[in-house]
């Protein structure tokens, strides 16, 4: 299974990506965000960061970079695209995904382990995991995801919710939610579930002596369905 | 020629730096501030001498870039 990471300037997350795509069996590439084509792939990531520093919003200059047209073309013709973190960002500014992620809603850079809890597992990046809950790691200033209320019934009805912030026991409240997202939103699909944005990066739990397995469910899960 | 544009948060979407920055004034003595938006200004040189058009493509470049209509509104001066 061959999997491609794109780097953009200011990518930070895509060389522990890399580490974890070709852990669980994937055949990694790294593609630079001015190329015009993708190697042939059967998943997409888009990693975390500050692609562009951030500028003008958080993804939208990386959403208008050379490589995306062949991202969007992939997406479109029912490819995997996952984006982690300033990828779930650079996902809502090329409007793959519904929505926009807005600074936490207490002004605060939030780094800690979080619970997220799995909300749909018709698609290929949950379904087998045997686990309702994963603990899963943040590190982020604009995670708090926004949308109008017509997109989020949409978004609702639709089964598009793919994780929210909870405790370790599942309970999605007020007091489990980091950054002020609407409905406790940590992820989202678009409506096919082949796109998937998600604020925990799962790459940084593959390791139980530096962090946690719960990553390791998820990308097991992942190449097995791919 | 010059073209000016704000792009500022639609009306309903929290803004918590325009909130920071409005308690900081209620706590520097003026009381009297009751909300504070935050927005951003452009200025864009583009070379057309016709302003319509160039207003026009202004407004490309708002919708395409410079605002995320999902939360932001835009206004070309």
């Amino acid at each position: 299974m061959k999997s491609s990471v794109i780097i953009f300037p200011g990518s930070n997350c895509d060389r522990d990506m890399n580490v974890a795509l070709n852990k669980f069996g994937f055949k990694n590439q790294m593609v630079w965000h001015n190329d015009a084509e993708i190697p042939k792939s059967d998943l997409i990531v888009l990693p975390g960061g500050f692609s562009y520093g951030d500028y003008l919003r958080c993804g939208s200059i990386a959403g208008k970079s050379r490589i995306i047209k062949s991202v969007v073309n992939f997406a479109n013709s029912g490819g995997l695209v996952l984006g982690i973190c300033n990828g779930f960002q650079i996902l809502t500014e090329t409007g793959l995904l519904p929505g926009i992620l807005q600074q936490n809603k207490y002004l605060n850079f939030i780094c800690k382990n979080v619970f997220v809890k799995i909300k749909n597992k018709e698609n290929k990046y949950f379904k087998n995991i045997n686990k309702e809950v994963l603990e899963l790691h943040i590190a982020h200033n604009e995670g708090n995801y926004f949308c109008s209320k017509d997109e989020l019934k949409s978004i609702e009805d639709n089964g598009q919710i793919a994780v929210t912030y909870c405790d370790d026991k599942g309970n999605e409240d007020e007091y489990n939610n980091p950054n002020g997202a609407i409905k406790n939103i940590a992820g989202i699909f678009n409506k096919d579930k082949n796109i998937l944005g998600m604020m925990p990066h799962p790459e940084r739990m593959i390791d139980p002596f530096l962090s946690g397995e719960d990553g390791s469910l998820f990308f097991e899960n992942l190449i097995g369905n791919v | 020629m010059k073209v000016k544009v704000i792009v500022t948060l639609k009306n309903g979407v929290l803004d918590p730096q325009g909130k920071a920055i409005q308690q900081t004034l209620n706590g520097m003595t003026f009381d009297n501030v009751s909300e504070v938006r935050q927005g951003k200004y452009f200025d864009i040189e583009v070379n057309e001498s016709d302003e319509s058009k160039a207003k026009s493509q202004v407004e490309e470049m708002c919708k395409k870039l410079l605002a995320n209509l999902v939360i932001e509104d835009y206004k070309i001066l």
